[in-house]
């Protein structure tokens, strides 16, 4: 297959950026996207020019690293897929490529297509855990947890944290990665002792990062690659509503 | 240990940081954009005398009782600093998340509604509507010294009814309200639905309801008022 690629390319987080063309052809149909990538970058390398960064790491769709805008849509025009697990046969042959990386105040670009995603580990460490003793494993069913309680924890806790919601909402808000680490815990026993101060600590971070608001457009849950659904957007409203209302930690 | 709240106990600090917070200025739109759909819908109701053949009469009167009834005048303030509110929260906002992303896209991402994506706009829209329509009737009404006075039973009324005959009688200005009513139509398809949401309200045996009542409410509303001027202008042909 051969393809034409508009990459975006950009030295450092100060440079402006522009969009560079390649041609690239030997690229096969079985290959993923990022493979796709690693040829491209073979040729620039042979022709004595920079590669592209972009990050990745387990490429199996797992990790939440791969971040890429491929033409206006973040992990590729597949739903439910990382930029990783996209396969070039899903492109016709010929096709023009634009690909750019997630656009967000709060995710500076390190270079080309890398975008420094701390903001998101902030809002994790602002709160998105919980705090035990370590020690030897607890009996199992000492705490009950109902079946549809863990399923419900369980689809929260697939988040990934790629960010793909914030590059594909038009507000760059971090709603649903936050609504997804909230209701995670928030719906489970374990979570319960730290449950009104972790949504405050998390929603600060969130807004601190400068991050934008949600205005339920619904763009973060079409394009997550872990079918995040917007329901636990809402969970956090209540949640953060009734801890910053009911409690006394200060907001 | 160094306990802040033992020195004093209480502080109202948290309210500026609450209604700061994004999801403190969301829960502003969401309550005022509620209310207002509520304004709207017995604004919208209380208009349909104006279909009425009586010469103008029930709508004078019902015209007098609002602007003359102390718990209806109270309702109408609170219902003028919402609209405020809303605006001003809702612009600010819209402007604030503009800056979350100071690069754009070449290519923008998809996967929402039109009208998601164009609240302000549309709001934008809806308020320069209001200020036109607020100078053409209740400025008038109120301030003004254009509006005849009509007598029912030996009482004098000013004329309202006259001046929104004589308004709709001009084809621009009929197309302009309805094109207003377009804007506020898919300004409530997303936003009735939306304000739920908003509020935390997002469930399996209710959210079925609002939305489906959330379509009516968007499409029947603005067609209501729309009836308005098309009969009168049409009445007057
Ligand atoms: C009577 C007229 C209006 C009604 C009934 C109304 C209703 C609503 C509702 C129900 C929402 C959804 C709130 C939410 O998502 O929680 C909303 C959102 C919004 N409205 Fe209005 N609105 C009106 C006029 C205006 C005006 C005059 C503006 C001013 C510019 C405006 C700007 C906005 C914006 C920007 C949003 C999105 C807010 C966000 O999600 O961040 N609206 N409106
Ligand atoms: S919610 Fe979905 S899109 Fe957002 S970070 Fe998690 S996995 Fe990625
Ligand atoms: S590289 Fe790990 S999810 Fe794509």
């Amino acid at each position: 297959m051969k393809f034409t690629l508009k990459v975006w390319r950009q030295k450092n987080a100060k440079d402006t950026g522009q969009f560079e063309t390649y041609n690239i052809s030997e690229v096969e149909n079985e290959m993923s996207f990022l493979e796709m990538m690693d040829v491209l970058n073979q040729q620039l390398i042979k022709e004595k020019k920079d590669p592209v960064a972009f990050d990745h790491d387990c490429r199996e769709g797992i990790c939440g690293m791969c971040s890429m805008v491929i033409n206006g849509h973040p992990h590729g025009h597949q739903k439910a897929t990382t930029t990783c697990q996209l396969h070039m046969r899903s492109f016709k042959d010929g096709d023009t490529i634009v690909i750019e990386p997630w656009r967000a105040k709060a995710f500076p670009i390190l270079r080309d297509l890398a975008v420094d995603r701390s903001a998101l580990d902030n809002i994790i460490q602002a709160g998105g855990y919980v705090s035990v003793n370590t020690g030897s494993a607890p009996e199992a069913n000492a705490v009950p947890v109902p079946q549809d309680m863990a399923e419900k924890a369980m689809d929260a806790a697939e988040c990934i944290g790629c960010g793909a919601c914030v590059a594909a909402c038009k507000n760059s808000s971090a709603m649903l990665f936050l609504s997804a680490k909230v209701s995670h815990l928030a719906l489970l026993p374990q979570g319960q002792p730290e449950r009104k101060k972790r949504v405050i600590s998390m929603m600060k971070a969130h807004d601190e990062a400068g991050f934008g608001s949600c205005t339920n457009t619904g763009a973060c849950e079409a394009y997550c690659p872990k079918g995040i659904s917007i329901t636990n957007i809402a969970r956090l409203n209540r949640e953060f509503l009734s801890a910053a209302l009911t409690s006394e930690y200060e907001l | 240990m160094s306990n802040p709240l033992a020195a004093n106990p209480y502080s109202l600090k948290w309210l500026g940081h609450f209604f700061s917070s994004s999801l403190g200025r969301k829960l502003i739109m969401s309550l005022t954009g509620l209310f207002l759909c509520l304004f709207l819908f017995i604004h919208m109701t209380g208009n349909l005398q104006l279909l009425k053949s009586d010469g103008g009469r029930a709508f004078n009167e019902y015209a007098y009782f609002m602007t003359h009834f102390g718990p209806i005048k109270i309702v109408s303030y609170v219902t003028y600093f919402f609209i405020l509110l809303h605006a001003i929260d809702g612009i600010g906002l819209a402007l604030k998340n503009r800056q979350a992303r100071p690069v754009k896209y070449a290519a923008n991402p998809k996967g929402s509604s039109w009208a998601s994506r164009n609240m302000a706009v549309l709001g934008t829209i809806i308020l320069v509507f209001l200020v036109i329509h607020l100078k053409q009737f209740w400025f008038e009404y109120k301030f003004g010294t254009s509006v005849p006075s009509v007598t029912y039973d030996g009482t004098e009324y000013k004329n309202l009814y006259a001046v929104v005959v004589e308004a709709f009688s001009q084809w621009w200005y009929v197309l302009l309200y309805l094109a207003s009513l377009v804007a506020l139509s898919y300004h409530l398809i997303h936003g009735f639905q939306s304000a739920f949401q908003t509020l935390g309200i997002n469930h399996k045996k209710y959210t079925p309801i609002i939305k489906a009542l959330g379509w009516i409410f968007s499409i029947g509303v603005p067609l209501g008022f729309a009836l308005q001027p098309l009969y009168l202008f049409f009445n007057a042909q």
